[in-house]
């Protein structure tokens, strides 16, 4: 078990440094230059060639590509994710402290709604195929994942918050304020793990130790829940890992529909201003984000599956 | 009134579509304590699908009728909760693939306790000890860690002598076999077998053995029912089945059996070259 973590971590370290790089590398390959845009940003009233090389130097544009690399390498390591180029005063660490938390609240009762709805309509639905509710939610599955996020939330939004009037339309505030975000961010997952519990029961029931725990005269409730429910939720263990980073960076779209201050907002906001350090901040926390929750849910269900535990021992 | 099982005239039909298919046609047999019967069949004969019936296994998609007494009970038709009581408790059952019987996450002690505390009242550290005596009466060693191990670290003859163990746990009247001895390797058969025969010599328990296999079947069964595409084409003392057949199937099953065993023991006899 030890062996296994460390082992797993070491792994992690080529993954991040080549996630890095990546990002690094398709940041640099947008073709308008930085610091011209950074100038209009700020204002400056004439920018003249003079100017826009200056500021290069300034901001360290003028240095050759590796270089430049393992500078912002080695400050990432020392938590140093450098300043916005459109905002000198302003640390990128700072900006995105700012701003994560209100993404975070938003992907934890996502999460929430997708524990909360697809568990028990998923395993509902596959105790009772094909009765009117399981074709009921098979609709509704097929509907939410044909319908494209942002659409859903313009959706949402004209319904429950205009014509009903229940809900604030957008903006950051208490709980109301969330609800239709993270519904609208849920809404993909929620029918993505009904259809996977849904299945991976149906499978699971097919098994033979469901006919020999029936054999053995166990009672259909303890069958359902304690053997294929659990088997079931193996592999949905692995998935949720994958959902969570997924989760977070899933936000993006919403965050604008609702105009949600997160994370998100800040990094549509940086690629429209070109600030590279903010956009690279970004990417590499959401790439982090992933290698970090997949690590972490293989090592659980390897504590939670004693085959897996066996196997890699 | 020493018959423990009494199937009469049982046909199981499965729903396809709008057509009823026939899976097991008018089949009657009867097994008395301290009895064995046999059900011979190639698969797809109905074998397995007449024992489901008599368990109250199938599921809705089949239509059994005739009569299934169980001590004089009929349980075709009897209500569901009944049946699961019957289940582990006066009906033990083995079934085959051991392998893939255990669910792979629970312990082989869990799921011992899991059968036990469903059908006694007994408290956990009892529960603990009967397991324990249960392994030791199959003769497998060292129970205590067996029950420990999950199922995946077991073998196949184990695991199965663990199903026999937890067949015989509440002193059943009736133990159904469905092809115990087909999965798992012949050395396991062979102790598989020998408490088969154990069980059938204490004269307590009445089984119903399932299986291809003629040699296993000549070795326990005193009744043998031969099955082909769901009904009985020949029945009777497993003396005059192996001897006399009446039946061109049977007769045709014996004599293949016999030709396969005697170039077995040919080859046996001379050395690798002569089987090649």
């Amino acid at each position: 078990m030890k062996n296994y973590v460390i082992m797993r971590l070491l792994a992690t370290i080529p993954l991040l440094l080549g996630i890095s790089f990546l990002c690094f590398v398709f940041i640099n390959l947008i073709p308008s230059d930085p610091a011209e845009v950074a100038l209009r940003i700020r204002q400056t009233p004439v920018i003249t060639e003079e100017l826009i090389a200056r500021t290069r130097a300034e901001l360290g544009l003028d240095q050759p590509f590796l270089a430049r690399y393992f500078h912002w390498l080695w400050d990432c390591l020392h938590f140093d994710l450098g300043v916005s180029y459109t905002n000198p005063a302003r640390t990128v660490l700072g900006e995105i402290g700012r701003c994560l938390p209100a993404t975070l609240e938003l992907a934890g009762l996502s999460l929430v709604y997708v524990i909360a709805l697809s568990l028990p309509i998923g395993f509902l639905s596959a105790v009772y195929k094909d009765s009117w509710f399981d074709r009921l939610m098979r609709g509704f599955v097929f509907a939410a994942t044909a319908m494209p996020v942002y659409w859903v939330g313009l959706l949402l939004i004209w319904i429950v918050s205009i014509r009903l009037d229940l809900l604030p339309t957008s903006g950051y505030g208490g709980l109301s304020h969330l609800i239709l975000p993270a519904f609208t961010v849920a809404l993909s997952y929620i029918s993505t793990y009904i259809r996977l519990i849904r299945n991976n029961m149906l499978e699971n029931m097919r098994e033979d130790y469901v006919l020999y725990a029936q054999a053995r005269g166990l009672k259909r409730r303890a069958i359902l829940v304690r053997h294929i429910l659990k088997n079931s939720l193996q592999s949905c263990v692995t998935a949720i890992g994958m959902s969570i980073p997924q989760l977070i960076a899933g936000t993006i779209v919403v965050e604008n529909v609702f105009a949600w201050p997160g994370v998100g907002r800040l990094c549509i906001a940086s690629i429209f201003n070109r600030d590279y350090p903010v956009i690279q901040a970004y990417v590499l926390l959401v790439g982090v984000l992933f290698v970090f929750f997949n690590l972490a849910f293989d090592i659980l269900q390897y504590a939670a599956d004693p085959r897996l535990r066996e196997r890699k021992a | 009134m020493n018959t423990v099982l009494d199937v009469r005239n049982l046909s199981v039909r499965f729903r396809s579509g709008g057509r009823l298919l026939s899976l097991v046609k008018d089949v009657s047999f009867s097994v008395s304590r301290g009895g064995c019967l046999g059900i011979l069949g190639e698969s797809g004969s109905g074998k397995s699908m007449t024992c489901k019936a008599v368990l109250g296994l199938l599921d809705d998609n089949f239509q059994a009728e005739g009569g299934v007494f169980f001590e004089g009970r009929q349980l075709l038709g009897e209500n569901p909760e009944t049946l699961r009581r019957l289940r582990g408790g006066r009906i033990g059952v083995v079934l085959q693939n051991p392998m893939s019987c255990f669910d792979p996450l629970y312990r082989i002690g869990e799921q011992m306790a899991e059968t036990l505390g469903e059908h006694t009242s007994l408290g956990r550290r009892r529960i603990r000890e009967r397991s324990a005596e249960l392994l030791e009466l199959m003769r497998i060693r060292e129970p205590g860690e067996v029950l420990r191990k999950y199922p995946h670290q077991l073998s196949g003859g184990m695991l199965q002598r663990v199903m026999i163990g937890l067949a015989l746990a509440l002193r059943p009247s009736l133990i159904i076999a469905d092809e115990p001895t087909t999965a798992i390797d012949s050395i396991s058969r062979h102790s598989v077998m020998r408490e088969f025969l154990r069980i059938k010599r204490t004269g307590e328990t009445a089984i119903l053995f399932i299986s291809h296999d003629l040699g296993v079947l000549s070795c326990i069964a005193d009744q043998v029912l031969v099955m082909r595409l769901g009904e009985a084409v020949e029945s009777g003392p497993a003396g005059r089945i192996f001897d006399n057949a009446r039946d061109a199937y049977t007769r045709r099953l014996i004599r293949r059996h016999k030709a396969v065993m005697s170039k077995f023991l040919a080859a046996v006899r001379q050395g690798p070259e002569a089987a090649a």
